[in-house]
């Protein structure tokens, strides 16, 4: 039997289609943007090898606001982490206690997510829009028309009212996530604790808490990782815009490579959202270690 | 357990008040945005300008949905889509499946290192083989500019979290089955096929509706790669409708309509279906 199970040609067989994807499409891209992001290329000419230059280039002397658009992923990361994960976790909290229609508000609350991003985007497009959007009308129409703004077009209010969008979208996802580890919890332990006289809030903080801390992880993960290489959303709402205040990384790393053919730059830009991807999930999985151990 | 429940005070119909005020405030964030979509695409200019923002429109008018299946070709752009994204589920389904089981079943060198390799790929973002992939359509053009441009990358990067969500499965089924198939002198591979594959039922589910809501989605390489009209994918094609459209916003809610509606069914028919798969997807991630 065991020779059936470990005959070579079957494994082979077996296995084939997915080294061929994995190398082809997933390990050879990452090691040729490597390549790429120590060469000067304009991807028609010859290229020319300029070891870390490109990557110097992203902070030191920078012209393009590769830096502000590294800043702007790390505000919205931390937006992602501490305001829409809380929101989140709240709702799952709720409805975990078990309410009336439980069923009726985890399926409402999930819709965003199933939504196209180019849709909600658009969609968005049209609820800030400066005339007729809904939200400029609803504030005309209660009587707060002081605080209309042009909010996708003002260098001020477009970065956070980019993210609302996003941070809207998502918060039926991670309140699944984490309401489905709470219900996996055995109701023995709630019942120990209501005997012991716990009540709701502490029950919640040092029981239900701790034992969702692996589930709190994957969505931390999850939104601080989904932060870090935004594209779609921004790309729709704002395309980086009004001069260059929204840029995020990808958005940047497009624009460089496919409207000014700046390909090993642009290489560069791409190997950095990878290495901070990794590192961020390498980070995140220390903390949370540390925290499991306390 | 009656007896510890306390008893109820006034203040505790308050707090129930104010929980179900909060439920049902976010109820509506989630959904107003939708059903607004659906009035808009049903009004025209005047009607959106002139005041009726928010309410219902006084006349529906259908020809929004005719003029964004005839001049934004809609229908094009929903056809592709649907296209990519059966493709891709099929694809990924067929090559993790493959995977996943000489990763957990089969007895090999380097096995272990294999499956770590292969789930290192789902950390890496889809954005690292944008220019690589774009370069390789360029040398090699035959599928350039046409669907599979986007279908063959798609799998590649849904394969990773396919094949942990399936080897994870497999773990659970016992392997009695096989072995059993094995002595009665059944191959490999019609064990595979025909003992395995089916249990793997609830498993190829999850991955599917993962794998719908990625490549249904997926903006970045669809944008980049597609530039014809015949082979845009409805993301791609909205946003360049969006353009030519500008000032008219309900043919432009009647694409946005079309493009939300296919998911949409999908979940209200498999609500329970869907939110098992995604948790299962994550819990291991």
């Amino acid at each position: 039997m065991d020779r059936v199970f470990s005959d070579k040609k079957a494994i082979f067989i077996f296995m084939l289609p997915g080294i061929l994807f994995f190398l082809a499409i997933i390990a050879a891209p990452v090691i040729m943007s490597a390549y790429y992001s120590t060469q000067n290329w304009d991807g028609i000419g010859k290229s020319a090898f300029t070891g870390l230059e490109n990557f110097k280039k992203l902070f030191v002397h920078n012209v393009d606001g590769f830096p502000l658009s590294v800043r702007n992923s790390f505000i919205f990361l931390a937006v992602s982490v501490f305001i829409q994960l809380p929101i989140s976790l709240f709702f799952a909290l709720l409805l975990a206690r078990g309410v009336k229609w439980e069923g009726f508000f985890r399926g409402a609350y999930f819709v965003p997510v199933i939504i196209s991003t180019v849709v909600i985007g658009q969609l968005w497009m049209k609820i800030y829009h400066p005339e007729y959007g809904l939200l400029n009308v609803v504030l005309n129409n209660i009587g707060l028309g002081g605080l209309t703004q042009k909010w996708l077009g003002d260098s001020k209010t477009a970065l956070f009212a980019s993210f609302v969008p996003i941070l809207w979208q998502y918060v039926g996802y991670h309140m699944l996530l984490m309401y489905a580890a709470i219900k996996s919890v055995s109701p023995d332990i709630y019942e120990a604790a209501k005997i012991d006289g716990s009540g709701e809030l502490s029950t919640a903080f040092r029981i239900t808490l701790p034992l969702i801390t692996p589930m709190l992880k994957v969505s931390v993960t999850f939104s601080a990782v989904g932060s870090l290489k935004v594209f779609d959303l921004i790309y729709v709402l704002t395309n980086g815009g009004p001069a260059g205040t929204t840029e995020v990384p990808s958005t940047l790393m497009v624009k460089t490579i496919f409207m000014s053919n700046q390909y090993g730059y642009g290489s560069a830009m791409a190997v950095f959202i990878i290495a901070e991807c990794l590192l961020f999930t390498a980070l995140i999985n220390k903390l949370f270690g540390k925290v499991q151990v306390n | 357990m009656k007896s510890i429940k306390s008893q109820k005070t006034p203040l505790d119909y308050v707090a129930k008040s104010v929980i179900y005020l909060i439920l049902g405030l976010w109820t509506i964030a989630s959904l107003f945005p939708i059903y607004w979509l659906v009035c808009f695409s049903l009004k025209d200019n005047s009607e959106i300008f002139g005041g009726n923002v928010a309410g219902l429109p006084n006349h529906f008018l259908w020809k929004n949905y005719a003029a964004a299946f005839m001049n934004g070709k809609v229908g094009t752009y929903l056809l592709n889509s649907t296209f990519v994204t059966g493709m891709t589920i099929i694809l990924t389904t067929i090559v993790a499946t493959m995977s996943a089981y000489a990763l957990i079943r089969m007895k090999w060198k380097f096995q272990k290192v294999s499956m770590s390799i292969m789930l290192l790929g789902m950390m890496i973002p889809i954005h690292s083989a944008l220019l690589p992939i774009f370069l390789m359509l360029r040398t090699v053009g035959v599928i350039k500019n046409t669907v599979w441009s986007l279908i063959i990358p798609y799998t590649a990067f849904a394969i990773p979290m396919a094949i942990m969500i399936i080897t994870g499965f497999l773990d659970t089924i016992p392997r009695e089955l096989e072995e059993a198939a094995c002595i009665d002198g059944c191959s490999i591979y019609r064990t595979f096929l025909t003992v395995i594959l089916p249990l793997l039922r609830p498993a190829v589910a999850t991955v599917a509706i993962f794998t719908f809501l990625q490549a249904w989605n997926e903006l970045m390489f669809a944008v980049v790669f597609i530039s014809e009209d015949s082979a845009k994918t409805l993301t791609v094609g909205i946003q360049s409708m969006s353009g030519q459209y500008q000032t008219s916003w309900g043919p432009i809610g009647a694409a946005l309509v079309v493009a939300t509606l296919p998911t949409l069914l999908i979940y209200l028919l498999l609500n329970k279906q869907v939110q098992k798969s995604l948790v299962a997807g994550a819990v291991k991630g």
